[in-house]
């Protein structure tokens, strides 16, 4: 197993392909495109399928079509892309399909930029399509847990019938790390007996979203639920570092969980009593975790490339048992150490009111930070 | 001179759309006025037996699959026949 | 099988279920359906296929039908079939659409996929207006004619000219068999299945994409009943959107059609 010197983006790319991937279909989108490009070339080459579609709408209903197979299929794209994609999401969780999104996060709202940033946590983890579904996503914060999870994210999503995302940023798709990647996979290329076109099939198959009796409806939706349920008992992860003892928590994810940890081990040098919780299933959310530690701990900090999208779910899950800042970077700014660092001292010194407006006193910060006055 | 074949309408399907009768080349269609198909329709029949020619017209223009069409002389009258 | 006197010329397909269809009496979305049924059953594919339905009035189109199928979103149903097939690629695809899904939501989807000449068939079901959502204007609909969100008759100046899918998908090199056909009587009827079997032999051959438009009435929501509905096609739709091949490569020329 040798280490190789890859770009975040084709470790992805290369590393789905090992996993089996049958057919992906994109549409190029900065800084996501390097992983299409790979994929233009290799899947051809392994007799596999690709297209580089005409749409990101395009794309992932070529998706939602070939998860109609059954077969590992596989598209990726970035922040504005994935809006469009949010119709195919929706139908294909419609469906129970499995499928797999790669969604390399960029500076929005719009057209915004194409530097990293974590502000597609809401659309991924809280839907972003229409009607009642949910999404598993996955945080990588290294290039070789990117190659990891991508193995993963086809192997769950395939267990539950279920879309699972694989949420990076543009930081974590164009940086070079040394990885190991994982040996080939068998490729299935016969459907498995619910897919459209399987030999294995009693009767036909027929795959739609529509149910146009309500109550039909409803007990679909209490059926993805119920998986969800069983999602969140048996499929979270997140990395803890120095939690044993700690008194304060940092929390954050991918890039930004990082550099937090930067901060965080620069601070326990200083003889602070401080650890990081670094979720990596971030639907389903370590929920759990979190309320053990505001049981016990002096406070948390919540550290993110957006505007506290993450913060929400942390301030419902702690309810107040403990004081919750925030420290967000926005627009595709990625926080430098330092910058968390001097949020640490203020979460340690301040005055542990859990009432406090933690999002407020952040904004106020970053007016003043950005030249837009008092 | 004996009629050339029959059809037989399946009166599930049959919705009275009225293309058969009106396409008919030798007016061997009607809808039955008199009663209704179970599901609410006046579905269409023979009218005139003696008049068909098997020629297909009414189902090739039927919109739901409701006719078959048969050529030769229909059982009951003289042969039995099943040609499934 | 025992000889006897009695024939069958005509029977309910082998490609259908026993379903009733919820299409309006005289609709010929029943016809459409029926020939697809017919062709496939004639090339021995029934096993072999898979559909993909559309949004619009064929939305259930797939409980008719007695093989695998799929519901693609409204107006993506080239994509949907384009990642069956680059994912089975020995399977026979078709998607099924009606005007509002391919040529104005799709229109996209259809051009894309025409132009990759992906190895898929379309029936494109024309009637010049949105059946399912109570015949509102779709992009077929003919200069002057009223819908129920064209209540004055369609103004051109206004809401623009209708849009001649076939003659424009013509225009693609990737498209190798684009014709239009009509359902309005039986000599239509007839010739229309022909040019389905030639659409769903292009796809065996592999030759490329293959799109048939055919003209259908829409009764209910015209406020006319069938017979004056077929007039009606004959009289304004055929000028407007005359039949013919508009697209038949050199491939598809050569190209032999075995059984009848």
């Amino acid at each position: 197993m040798a280490l190789e010197l890859i770009k975040g983006n084709i470790a992805v790319a290369e590393a789905a392909i090992r996993a089996g991937l049958v057919s992906y279909f994109g549409y190029p989108i900065t800084p996501q495109t390097e992983l299409l490009e790979h994929l233009s070339a290799r899947m051809p080459e392994l007799g596999r399928g690709f297209v580089q579609a005409e749409s990101e709408l395009g794309a992932i209903n070529m998706v939602y079509g070939a998860a109609c197979t059954g077969l590992r299929t596989m598209t990726s794209s970035s922040s504005p892309g994935v809006s469009l994609m949010q119709e195919g999401i929706s139908y294909l969780a419609g469906t129970e399909l499995p499928a797999v999104i790669v969604d390399v996060v960029r500076g929005g709202p719009g057209l915004g930029n194409i530097a990293p940033s974590q502000s597609d946590y809401t659309q991924m983890v809280h839907g972003g399509g229409h009607g009642e579904y949910h999404v598993i996503v996955l945080a990588p914060a290294s290039v070789q847990e990117a190659v990891d999870l991508t193995g993963l994210a086809f192997d769950i999503a395939e267990k539950y019938r279920m879309v699972v995302c694989l949420l990076l940023d543009g930081f974590l798709g164009q940086m070079m790390e040394p990885v190991v990647l994982p040996e080939f996979q068998p490729v299935r290329t016969i459907p498995p007996a619910w897919g459209v076109g399987s030999p294995d099939s009693k009767e036909r198959v027929v795959l739609t979203s529509i149910n146009i009796d309500p109550p039909s409806q409803e007990k679909f939706n209490v059926k993805m639920m119920t998986r969800w349920q069983e999602i969140e008992a048996n499929e979270v992860r997140f990395k803890s570092y120095y939690l044993e003892d700690a008194e304060y928590v940092v929390i954050g994810y991918g890039t930004a969980g990082r550099i937090a940890l930067s901060a965080v081990r620069a601070a326990r040098e200083q003889g602070h009593k401080i650890g990081l919780l670094r979720p990596i299933t971030l639907a389903p959310f370590p929920t759990k975790a979190v309320d053990e530690l505001a049981a016990r701990v002096k406070g948390f900090l919540v550290v993110e490339m957006s505007n506290g999208q993450m913060l929400d779910d942390v301030n419902a899950i702690v309810a107040k048992r403990a004081p919750v800042d925030f420290y967000g970077r926005m627009g595709g700014v990625v926080p430098y150490p330092d910058e968390i660092a001097n949020a640490i001292s203020e979460l340690i010194n301040g005055d542990h009111d859990p009432n406090a407006d933690a999002r407020g006193k952040w904004l106020a910060y970053m007016r003043k930070l950005v030249g837009m006055g008092e | 001179m004996p009629p050339k074949g029959w059809v037989e309408i399946n009166e599930l399907y049959c919705k009275a759309c009225e293309t058969c009768v009106i396409d008919c080349p030798t007016q061997t269609l009607a809808l039955d006025m008199s009663r209704l198909s179970p599901k609410g329709y006046h579905p269409a029949f023979m009218l005139h037996p003696e008049n068909c020619t098997a020629c297909g017209t009414c189902a090739v223009v039927c919109p739901d699959a409701a006719i078959t069409v048969y050529r030769g002389v229909r059982p009951g009258s003289k042969t039995e026949g099943e040609g499934a | 099988m025992v000889e006897t006197d009695v024939k069958i010329v005509y029977k309910r397909p082998a490609g259908f279920t026993d379903r009733v269809t919820h299409y309006c009496p005289g609709c010929t979305h029943g016809v459409a359906h029926r020939l697809i049924a017919e062709v496939l059953e004639e090339m021995g594919e029934l096993n072999n296929t898979i559909g993909v339905a559309p949004v619009g009035c064929a939305v259930f189109a797939y409980n008719y039908f007695n093989f695998d199928f799929v519901e693609a979103a409204h107006g993506r149903a080239p994509a949907m079939a384009t990642g069956i097939k680059r994912t089975l690629p020995s399977k026979t695809l078709f998607t099924y659409q009606g005007d509002g899904d391919l040529a104005s939501m799709g229109m996209g989807e259809i051009v894309a996929a025409a132009a990759r000449g992906e190895q898929i068939t379309v029936i494109f079901i024309n009637n010049t207006n949105y059946g399912m959502t109570g015949g509102q204007m779709a992009p077929t609909t003919l200069p002057g004619q009223k819908t129920s969100s064209s209540p004055l008759g369609r103004d051109v100046e206004t809401q623009g000219y209708p849009i001649r899918t076939a003659e424009l998908l013509a225009t693609l090199d990737g498209a190798s068999f684009v014709a239009r056909r009509s359902l309005h009587d039986a000599r239509s009827i007839r010739m229309a299945k022909r040019a389905l079997r030639t659409a769903f032999e292009v796809q065996k051959h592999g030759l490329g994409f293959s799109m048939v438009e055919l003209l259908s009435i829409c009764p209910t929501n015209w406020g006319l009943n069938t017979e004056d509905s077929r007039k009606w096609l004959a009289e304004h739709m055929l000028p407007y959107y005359p039949v013919g091949d508009f697209k038949v490569s050199t491939a598809v020329s050569e190209m032999k059609i075995g059984g009848n």
